[in-house]
């Protein structure tokens, strides 16, 4: 029995590198059939084995399966090994990682049907493109699911830049256009960062523990929370608190927290399959799942925590606010998602870790079926993205409009979707915690609740109600996408509708995960809320007792009452908060302060070292320098060699005369 | 005062008093003439040191050979003795205060340091020889045996003397005929012989 | 009275006078080589006097070889002497200035 789950673990990874390998490699022979086809069987097997183990573990209740598959190295008595240790949130992340990624690939196949119009006709990148993209979605499945089935910080680090590379292979798929590659570029640059922080913590990890492996990291951490360490002399830190803030600095690279945000929403330059796939349903969560993951050693460090929640609640409530005045369709949604994954963040920072992991699950059913049905409306727009020219499509588009609308509800939390119990559980946790820095976050998430319900609905609305303010050349054109589209939004809008409520007891308030996660004692938020829940349906009803539920209701109330009633209120308020709007149109100017400050700042460095350290200094003072030296003193000594007989007679006898000084002296 | 005090302070008065000749001389002939006065005293000098054999050397070798050469080259060079003078005065003072550092310089070795750091004070008696003592002798029994390498390298260096002497200054006439062994290998048959072909003619 | 002191004293008068003499005999160099032969003469005395007062025939010997070694350089100084007469007319030491640097 252990040994064909071994190999079924070994064949989760291995199908959808399989996959990837040949439509990477061998797609100008086999085709674009052949390509879409490999990949999906790869991924699909990888899919229906991770349904499987999930059985295997959640149903049948087997233990925790933690083993080494190769040993790389040992060094020092340090092992590097490719290790997996599945156990119920493995299983979880796996199914969710090859579910949706399984949905985007078949969606795919209608998306990328003409990307050759994409391309201009001697592009080398752009011949066998199609094959090209399905393999790098699948080589993604790869690196993630290497990701978050892995025992060691190691082979965590590699999934981690596996998954960094695939999607900067991927933003900037559409290598012809500057756009795509600047953000690529960003996107990379700015998860480095995040690396930086990351590695660092690697290393703190392996410093003190001399170890790896999780479990054996994890059974030290008790012993660590006493031990401080002096970064700068004099102030001493304390070492499991510099470990996991620098851990988390990776994951705000990663899931894209305030200031590492600046790269999600131009990553919505490449395609809108990735965006469904990396940007908010799997990459982005990896920084969650890694906090998650690691829920033994955040415990012991009430700072780290605190920090999470700060920074999560200021994502939260920040973006969201942006989300507010953006016209382009993929960015309401790529800033809905960075709002999302502060609330993620915020329920990690009060130790609600199955909280935040249960959301990330619902929030990637319903982010990736918004993406999707941002790219079928965007489909049949011929690629048109601005919502102003759009409006009306619900009879043009009725499936779209139907999996949007229970997309929509999901994500403002409508009571009953999956959103509505994964969202209601974190407000409620945080309001039972106990950690510093709690009520900022409540007021942050309870404030987030009406934003997004307005920013979601003001979508909905412009889009696809109202009048229609799209050219008649497109009008006349616009018809549903076929069933490859059509299939994969119906295929994610049950599970958005339907997964919370039934799993939300055992997930959240059972013993779903078990030895997985680890809370202490003295972080009760979670448990708080567990004491009142009563099973699901009594989750909704206690929920009309709450705050959340009427601003959610506001936030659409608004939403139709501007964009449909009075679009005059809409520009009215642009212009008496011109300031406010111009604030979040510029994004808070984070953007303009990393390319003045560390952008201009790398250059005049670079400059600086150039002409002043290189030309002046080395190549000037230095090499010429030294070479004038010699120069010079040679012009000097040769005024000796006058060609004068009586000069050397001269210097001959003062030599002697001082040999005999000398003499004398000694 | 003993009379050989007397004899050493005459000579060495006329030492001191020719070299300063050489030096401030305006014509090289009457520099040489003095030169060889100065060698003369210097020969007295050393026969009261009892080096009879190196005094007679010094007049024959020195007196004999080298100032004859000496003057030899003078009378031959034509010089402009007018031209000669020039800019000694100015070059007096520096001349006069070198000389002067390196006189006190060596004379403050033999004099106040000396008799301690050097014990020449222990040396001021010497031992007289006997009245029949050769020195002449006494320097062959030591040349030929324990010297006899630096003997032969000294014969070696006279020879390297004469033969670069002749070698600088050889002027060779343009008549005189001689041969060059070197060139007459190096001869090939075609730099002599040059075979001509004719029709053989029949003699009438 | 007289000692070895005496000696040396006056081989040091020797040897500064005919360092006074090259340093003020810029136009001859015949009179310059002459200095150099009162140079090695001074260094003569010096031997003989040592060599008298340490009982050491040694002295001697190397005076010897000095007066051999000065002969032979005073020959060969005077063929250079006349084969650069020969070739520049002059033997004013300021005109040999070829090998200025």
């Amino acid at each position: 029995m252990d040994s064909m789950m071994e190999n079924i673990y070994l064949g989760i990874p291995l199908a959808s590198l399989f996959g990837a390998i040949i439509a990477g490699f061998f797609g100008a022979q086999i085709g674009r059939k052949g390509a879409h086809g490999v990949t999906i069987l790869g991924v699909g097997i990888s899919f229906i084995l991770s349904l499987v183990a999930l059985n295997h573990h959640v149903f049948n209740g087997a233990a925790a399966y933690n083993d080494s598959v190769y040993i790389w190295m040992v060094s020092d008595n340090i092992r590097f090994e490719v290790g997996f240790l599945i156990d119920n949130l493995t299983v979880m992340m796996m199914s969710v990682v090859t579910g949706v990624s399984l949905m985007v690939h078949i969606y795919t196949i209608g998306y990328m049907a003409d990307d050759l119009h994409n391309w201009p006709k001697e592009s080398l990148a752009g011949t066998n493109s199609y094959q090209r993209f399905f393999s790098y979605i699948s080589l993604f499945t790869f690196s993630m699911l290497m990701l978050v089935m892995s025992n060691n910080f190691l082979q965590l680090f590699f999934g981690w830049e596996a998954v960094g590379l695939v999607s900067y292979l991927l933003i900037g798929f559409w290598s012809v256009r500057p756009t795509a590659v600047y953000a690529n570029l960003k996107a990379f640059l700015v998860n480095r960062v995040g690396d930086f922080g990351f590695i660092l913590g690697i290393a703190a990890v392996v410093m003190y523990t001399g170890s790896l492996d999780y479990y054996d990291v994890f059974a030290k951490a008790e012993v660590l929370s006493s031990q401080t360490m002096s970064i700068f002399s004099g102030t001493e830190w304390s070492v499991i608190s510099v470990i996991c803030i620098l851990l988390f600095v990776g994951a705000m690279g990663k899931s894209a927290q305030i200031p590492l945000h600046v790269w999600l929403p131009d990553s919505m330059e490449g395609p809108t399959p990735i965006s469904a796939l990396i940007h908010a349903a799997t990459m982005v969560t990896a920084g969650i799942f890694m906090v998650a993951r690691m829920s033994p050693m955040y415990e012991w460090s009430d700072a780290a925590l605190s920090l999470i929640v700060v920074i999560g609640a200021l994502t939260a409530f920040l973006m969201g606010l942006i989300g507010i005045v953006q016209n382009d369709i993929k960015r309401v949604v790529a800033y809905s998602t960075l709002s999302q994954l502060g609330y993620m963040t915020v329920a990690l920072g009060v130790s609600a870790y199955s909280a935040a992991v249960f959301h990330l699950m619902t929030h990637a059913f319903f982010k990736a079926l918004l993406f999707l049905a941002a790219g079928s409306v965007i489909i049949a727009m011929h690629h048109e993205q601005d919502m102003r020219k759009m409006g009306g499509l619900k009879k043009y588009l009725p499936i779209t409009y139907w999996t949007s609308l229970v997309g929509s509800l999901a994500l403002i939390g409508f009571p009953g979707f999956s959103g509505f119990f994964s969202k209601d559980a974190i407000i409620e946790a945080v309001h039972h915690s106990t950690i510093p820095g709690h009520e900022f976050a409540y007021m942050a998430v309870l404030s987030g609740v009406f934003i997004t319900a307005f920013y979601s609905f003001r979508m909905f609305f412009l889009v696809f109600h109202g009048e229609e303010r799209m050219d008649k050349h497109t009008r006349e054109h616009l018809h549903e996408p076929g069933w490859v589209v059509k299939g994969p939004l119906i295929a994610l809008a049950i599970p958005s509708v339907f997964i919370g409520g039934f799993t939300i007891g055992d997930m959240l308030f059972g013993d779903y995960f078990g030895s997985a996660v680890y809370i202490a004692d003295n972080h009760t938020g979670l448990a708080e809320v567990g004491k009142h829940f009563h099973g699901a349906w009594a989750f909704v009803e206690h929920s009309f007792a709450g705050p959340a539920i009427y601003l959610a209701a506001l936030g659409v109330f608004s939403a139709w009452f501007i964009y449909m009633k009075q679009p005059e209120i809409a520009d009215n308020m642009k212009n008496r908060f011109s300031i406010i709007y111009k604030l979040l149109d510029n994004k808070y100017y984070f953007d303009d302060f990393n390319s003045a400050v560390f952008g201009a700042g790398s250059r005049n460095l670079g400059d600086r070292l150039w002409k002043v350290g290189d030309m002046m200094f080395i190549d000037g003072l230095l090499v010429n320098g030294s070479a004038r030296l010699v120069g010079w003193f040679a012009g000097v000594t040769r005024r000796l060699q006058t060609g004068m007989l009586y000069h050397y007679a001269f210097a001959m006898i003062i030599g002697v005369l001082m040999l005999f000084a000398i003499g004398l002296v000694i | 005062m003993t009379i050989t005090d007397f004899l050493f302070f005459a000579f060495a008065g006329v030492v001191i008093a020719s070299a300063l000749g050489v030096v401030t001389s305006r014509n090289p002939v009457h520099s040489a003439l003095f030169l060889v006065l100065t060698f003369f005293s210097c020969s007295a000098i050393w026969l009261m040191l009892e080096a009879e054999f190196l005094a007679i050397t010094l007049v024959l070798v020195y007196v004999g050979a080298v100032m004859v050469l000496f003057l030899f080259v003078v009378m031959m060079l034509d010089i402009n003795v007018a031209k000669m003078r020039e800019g000694f005065v100015s070059y007096l003072p520096v001349g006069i205060v070198f000389a002067l550092l390196m006189l006190a310089v060596m004379v403050y070795v033999v004099g106040p340091v000396g008799p301690d750091v050097m014990g020449t004070a222990a040396l001021d008696n010497a031992v007289r020889q006997a009245a029949d003592y050769s020195n002449t002798e006494a320097l062959g029994e030591v040349l030929y045996t324990e010297y006899v390498l630096a003997f032969e390298i000294a014969a070696v260096i006279l020879l390297v003397a004469i033969v670069a002497a002749i070698t600088l200054t050889l002027r060779r006439r343009p008549t005189t005929k001689y041969q060059t062994p070197g060139k007459q290998i190096k001869v090939k048959r075609d730099d002599r012989l040059k075979i001509i072909k004719s029709d053989a003619e029949v003699l009438k | 009275m007289i000692g070895l002191t005496s000696y040396l004293t006056l081989g040091a008068i020797l040897f500064a006078i005919s360092v006074a003499g090259i340093f003020l005999n810029r136009k001859n160099i015949v009179v310059l080589l002459m200095c150099i032969e009162l140079m090695l003469l001074a260094a003569n005395i010096n031997f003989v006097a040592f060599s008298h007062y340490l009982n050491d025939l040694s002295g001697q010997v190397f005076v010897f070889f000095i007066l051999t070694v000065a002969a032979a350089e005073a020959a060969i100084g005077l063929a250079i002497l006349v084969t650069l007469f020969r070739s520049r007319q002059t033997i004013d030491v300021e005109d040999l200035d070829t090998l200025k640097g």
